[in-house]
């Protein structure tokens, strides 16, 4: 009978209650995979310039001299191809999507990596360097 | 003979999200000419080619568009692949088929519940796009995306999906099939549904195959020609059968996208039974030096990425032919003879995709 194809589905949806949730009290769906955005650790970043170089959006921007790393969230897709880049593990792919802005901030971090001093000389190179 | 006047249908219209203006040309309520326009909304993603390396490319073929963006990723790359002879480990090519049948399940089931929306059965409209949603979370613990996957890569995949979850999905499957059927038979079976449908927006097998019509279209109106018979990606190891109506009206159109979710669900469920082990993907080294079209099939139908490289990290020229633009003739034909208040039905019915159309 085709005039009550659609009852079924109506009964069942009465009994099992709303497929939505109440956002944002309740919070929205992540997987451990969810792109949200990119997250910085200025104190392992060396510098090397891949993730900007490998940023199909041009959104990261870093200047080795002034030790800064600038990335523009508008710009940035969250494609995750700095991440899979980076060699130092500075970058993650966090599960929070950014807010909606009004302003047009780029974000910009200080980069605190300190190079490890090398271990000091034996003493018997010192001495073969200082005889040459 | 009454009147003729012209009313405007778009670019803005509530049943139709997308920017596709129609000068409707009418008698009384009857249609008898219709003039189509687009351009509102042309981004220049072609000539952005010239401006990203190729490997980079692929996310910005991937956002064409918002619906079937897996395989626009997947088309591109596969044109990349062949220029380069780049050979896809068969675990890459076994994902990628799952991705797309992903896809096409989420496209349909929203176009059915939009176009539920379209003829007025909202009930319809929200239960189809409750489906939807079970299919983009599979995506979201699948790709990190809900939309835009961001998974295909030149040379393979860029992630894999481990056996517990292939075994997850496997099992939901029945499940969910049982749903879409539920859900397909209201769609196929219903009494009011049928008599809003039936015998309207009419395109016979030879104008439909004439004016170039693709994808659901053109099989609703009795022509079996759907690119996934050739056998790219995994394809041609699963088996393939079209899905083909003849009536050429709405219904059949209905009844073609009905019906490919099933037979997507059944090929998610053999690519996940027959998933080969090993790498996912391959190292791509080198750069594209020649020229290919590369096709695939998507929801709407087929798409064309043309692709040149001259062995530099950019390409020369890309040029993408998309299904709607294919279907707009298909159309302009079959919109004289309706009445002004099918407009929007038969409209959707065609499953137009102007962002796609217009890049």
């Amino acid at each position: 009978m085709g005039l009550f194809e659609m009852t079924r589905t109506v009964f069942r949806n009465l009994v099992r209650g709303p497929a939505t949730r109440r956002y944002p009290a309740v919070p929205a769906r992540t997987s451990p995979l969810t792109r949200g955005h990119v997250a910085f650790d200025p104190a392992t970043c060396r510098s090397c310039g891949l993730c900007s170089r490998r940023c199909p959006c041009e959104a990261i921007r870093i200047e080795k001299e002034e030790k800064v790393w600038e990335i523009d969230r508008m710009r940035c897709i969250a494609c995750g191809d700095c991440v899979e880049g980076c060699p130092f593990g500075s970058l993650t792919m966090e599960r929070e999507y950014f807010p909606p802005v009004v302003e047009h901030v780029v974000e910009r971090h200080t980069i605190t990596y300190v190079k490890p001093e090398k271990p000091a000389k034996k003493p018997a190179e010192e001495g073969a360097g200082a005889g040459a | 003979m009454s009147k003729r006047i012209v009313v405007p249908f778009g670019p803005q219209h509530p049943v139709l999200p997308e920017p596709i203006h129609l000068d409707l040309v009418l008698e009384d309520e009857l249609v008898v000419d219709v003039v189509p326009s687009i351009g509102y909304i042309h981004r220049g993603l072609e000539q952005l080619v010239q401006k990203r390396e190729f490997t980079e490319y692929v996310y910005v073929a991937e956002r064409i568009c918002g619906i079937c963006s897996f395989i626009h990723a997947l088309c591109y790359c596969q044109g990349i692949e062949h220029i380069m002879k780049i050979d896809v480990p068969d675990r890459a090519r076994y994902l990628r088929t799952i991705w797309s049948e992903c896809s096409r399940l989420h496209s349909h089931l929203l176009w059915l519940g939009l176009f539920a929306d379209g003829m007025g059965f909202e009930n319809l409209f929200m239960r189809s796009w409750q489906l939807r949603e079970s299919v983009l979370d599979v995506f979201e613990d699948t790709t990190g995306g809900r939309v835009i996957q961001g998974t295909c890569k030149v040379g393979g995949v860029r992630r894999d999906i481990g056996q517990e979850k292939l075994d997850e999905m496997h099992r939901t499957l029945d499940s969910f099939e049982e749903q879409c059927r539920d859900l397909g038979g209201v769609f196929l079976n219903d009494e009011t549904v049928k008599y809003r449908l039936q015998g309207l927006g009419v395109i016979s097998k030879d104008d439909a195959y004439a004016l170039g019509a693709a994808g659901p279209t053109l099989r609703g109106s009795g022509v079996a020609v759907d690119h996934r018979e050739t056998g790219y990606a995994a394809y041609g190891d699963l088996g393939f059968k079209p899905v083909v109506e003849t009536a050429g009206d709405c219904y059949a159109r209905c009844a073609v996208r009905v019906r490919e979710l099933y037979s997507s669900i059944d090929l998610i469920r053999r690519a996940i039974e027959e998933m080969p082990e090993g790498s996912i993907d391959v190292k791509v080294k080198g750069t594209p030096d020649g020229e290919y079209f590369s096709r695939a099939e998507q929801p709407r139908g087929e798409v064309v990425h043309y692709l040149r490289g001259d062995g530099t990290k950019h390409l020369v020229r890309a040029r993408i032919r998309t299904p709607t633009l294919a279907n707009i003739p298909a159309l302009v034909k079959m919109l004289p003879g309706a009445q002004l208040a099918d407009v929007p039905v038969i409209v959707l019915s065609i499953d137009p995709c102007i962002s796609c159309t217009e890049r």
